[in-house]
């Protein structure tokens, strides 16, 4: 494991700064020093976006949650609803789950529109239906205006996992190939554009969709050679990639002109000072393949709507320092790091 | 993105690189200050290390806005957001410099500053009309080509009436700082810089245009060519400066023909004249006090000027000892050289400015090159 220097929390005088809820080291120290410490256990110490285990009568089961504080809360081919459904679907399915059942907290501001509100549960019921997964349970607070922002969800999900599929953040090996499921940064560049204080329109939609269904394709192509799969979502894709390596003591190397990424969204982050690559998915996965069956997986992905413009964009290789290289559509070499520090507004 | 595309074109940034080793002597090595952080970004960002030959070097200059920034301003800047009536608004990239006492305007937020991040001067003027209550701050930093919009955002200030408007200025100047380079004293501990040209700025050559940059070609014999920031731009340029060494020429050229004009921007000129005026000196992080390097808003516009307004006293602040910033950003020194580089400082935990904005050199190195130096790497964390 690389290590770098880490700057010891302050219990005493320290507060939480934005810079804890972005997805990068900061966030990272928060949840090892904090929640891992009150919480310890194997299951968590798996480091996946969701947990899974065996059941008491046989099988596998996944659990995971997420909590969804977008802002704004309606956006371009999408709402806090339906992606309160499809973030936790994703990260049931990223480890080769079926989604089963979900459960939704709302905790809602006083002074929030009913009206919005029926059109986010509406979304959000449309959206179970159609990953298909149900909403079993849920919980409604109401706090005082001014102690939340609108409306803030929370949702948990159940899954099980086929037979023979055991999918885990490490278990990346060198010589394995990496295949992403489409264009990178759709998401965050959307609710960026539908921000009022930034003054461009773009005509780029949200990404957010339920992935499961492409992942039983997947599964189905690749079976046991499928060692991984995880949505990159807050931090992107490189978050994700560096994320993935340090998980299973690897390095990556990928290519630039590889990554899908739509001129508009490369415009916009161009005109924001951002990286693609940076900038969050909510309708995307990586996974990492055996070789021998990344050409399968990829023609098995491309045949399915979501994965259309699925592309192999490099490869695992070995790397005491787990960096994520790439070579870029100059020629030349670098990095591709976290996004140090909180740079973007809530996302997700 | 067609526009941007050609000018990131893998098969012309080979043929360029074949132009450039051809022409380079190899008996002999070549040193280029890119001045702006923009350049540094696109050098690292696009690996163009790679693509020159072994003996050309690429000094990273002191031209990102937030780097120069000394600690004390940032103090100011806290100490203003913490006063109950005011809203700072400021660029994303200040919100984490380290200040002093531990703090930064992010962890000031974090303890209740009302302190915003805006994209622009104009939203700040916006947030100013939505809270009448409010004093509004902008914290306005960067070189030339950010000047012009402060002054427009002041002038929109005054037509609009508003009155819970200031500006804190801390807008630099681009060829007062190459020349402080160029005259710094070789000290006894840090190698003498043998910066041999420039790659002149981009956008802030768009606003003052060329003729500032002659007093290097004629007074130092230093070649500088005014570069665009797309990476084709960059090699270009760097061929162009290996070609008038080569030949013993020092000129200003211009690659960057398809925006800057040699008078620059006549309009943009005049607005900043009428609203700012020199100060006599001010203090840049890596060079020191640097007299005439800096501008202030002229007594005429004194009912914007947030230093007055509030009575702002910059109170020097120390940079951390350790920190090597002064000489790489002189030139003298490489991040990789700073012991604090990648284990103590990061990105993450910026101890000096340069690791903080994207734009700084260790930053640069850090996020895009550091595996150039895997050797240096592993002996640093195991020192660590
Ligand atoms: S690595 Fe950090 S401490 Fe060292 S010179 Fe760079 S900014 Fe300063």
């Amino acid at each position: 494991m690389t290590k770098t220097f880490r700057r010891k929390l302050d219990f005493k005088a320290g507060r939480v700064d934005m810079s804890h809820g972005a997805g990068g080291r900061a966030m990272a120290e928060l949840i090892s020093s904090i929640f891992k410490d009150a919480f310890g256990n194997e299951l968590l110490e798996q480091g996946n976006d969701q947990a899974s285990f065996p059941t008491p009568s046989g099988g596998r089961m996944v659990m995971t949650t997420d909590g969804y504080v977008v802002s704004p809360i309606f956006f371009p081919g999408g709402d806090i609803g339906s992606l309160a459904v499809h973030g936790t679907v994703n990260d049931l399915a990223m480890a080769g789950a079926k989604p089963l059942y979900l459960s939704a907290s709302y905790i809602i501001e006083e002074g929030f529109p009913l009206g919005d509100l029926k059109r986010i549960a509406d979304s959000m019921g449309a959206a179970a239906k159609a990953a298909g997964v149900m909403i079993v349970t849920g919980d409604t607070k109401v706090v005082e205006r001014g102690k939340a922002d609108g409306v803030f969800i929370s949702t948990a999900g159940v899954g099980v996992v086929p037979d023979g599929i055991n999918l885990s953040g490490d278990r990346a090996r060198p010589g394995d190939k990496v295949i992403v499921s489409g264009s990178m940064g759709d998401h965050g560049v959307a609710i960026m554009s539908s921000r009022e204080n930034l003054t461009f329109e773009t005509e780029i939609l949200s990404d957010s969709a339920a992935l499961n269904g492409l992942v039983d394709a997947m599964v189905a192509a690749a079976g046991p050679h499928l060692r991984l799969m995880r949505d990159p979502t807050r931090g992107g894709l490189a978050a994700t990639l560096n994320e993935l390596a340090h998980q299973s003591g690897v390095g990556f190397r990928i290519v630039e002109d590889h990554i899908p990424i739509k001129r508009q969204v490369a415009a916009a982050c161009e005109l924001l000072g951002l990286d693609p690559l940076n900038v969050a998915n909510e309708g995307k996965l990586v996974a990492v393949v055996a070789a021998e069956a990344a050409e399968g997986l990829l023609a098995a992905m491309r045949s399915h709507p979501l994965g259309a413009e699925a592309a192999i964009i490099g490869e695992a290789v070995e790397d005491d320092q787990r960096f994520v290289q790439m070579t870029t559509g100059f020629g030349g070499g670098r990095i591709v790091d976290w996004l140090a520090g909180e740079q973007l507004p809530r996302i997700c | 993105m067609k526009y941007v595309d050609e000018y990131r074109d893998g098969d012309k940034a080979r043929d360029i690189a074949a132009a450039i080793a051809a022409e380079v002597q190899p008996d002999r090595s070549y040193a280029f200050m890119e001045f702006c952080g923009g350049h540094t970004h696109a050098i690292s960002r696009y690996g163009i290390e790679d693509l020159l030959p072994k003996n050309v070097r690429m000094i990273h200059g002191p031209g990102c806005p937030v780097c120069v920034l000394p600690i004390g301003r940032i103090d100011d800047a806290i100490r203003l957001a913490k006063r109950p009536e005011v809203t700072l608004c400021t660029y994303a990239d200040l919100m984490r410099v380290p200040a002093s006492g531990g703090l930064s305007l992010m962890k000031a937020k974090a303890a209740g500053a009302d302190i915003r991040m805006v994209y622009s001067s104009l939203d700040a003027i916006r947030i100013a009309e939505a809270n009448p209550e409010r004093q509004v701050v902008f914290f306005a930093i960067g070189f030339e080509t950010t000047t012009p919009p402060t002054a427009v955002a002041l002038k929109t200030a005054e037509a609009k009436g508003l009155k819970n408007f200031s500006i804190y200025c801390n807008h630099v100047l681009t060829p007062v700082a190459m020349r402080a380079i160029l005259e710094m004293p070789p000290t006894p501990d840090e190698p003498p810089i043998a910066i041999e040209g420039f790659v002149g700025p981009s956008h802030v050559s768009a606003i003052i245009g060329m003729e500032p940059y002659r007093v290097f070609a004629r007074d130092y014999h230093k070649p500088v060519v005014i570069s665009g920031f797309e990476p084709l731009d960059v090699m270009y340029s760097i061929l162009m400066l290996v070609r008038q060494v080569n030949e013993q020429r020092s000129e200003v050229e211009n690659q960057y023909i398809r925006a800057v004009k040699t008078e620059g921007n006549r309009v943009a000129i005049d607005l900043c004249d009428e609203v700012f005026e020199l100060r006599e000196s001010f203090e840049w992080r890596g060079l020191g006090a640097v007299p005439k390097s800096a501008l202030k808003l002229r007594d005429a516009y004194a009912f914007y000027d947030a230093e007055k307004r509030f009575t702002v006293e910059t109170q020097p602040a120390e940079d951390n000892p350790a920190c090597e910033c002064g000489a790489i950003l002189r030139g003298q020194k490489k991040p990789a050289d700073c012991r604090l580089f990648g284990t103590v400082c990061t990105p993450e935990t910026p101890t000096g400015a340069c690791m903080v904005s994207s734009e700084g050199a260790c930053a640069a190195h850090w996020t895009y090159g550091r595996f150039r130096h895997r050797e240096t790497n592993s002996a640093l964390r195991k020192s660590a």
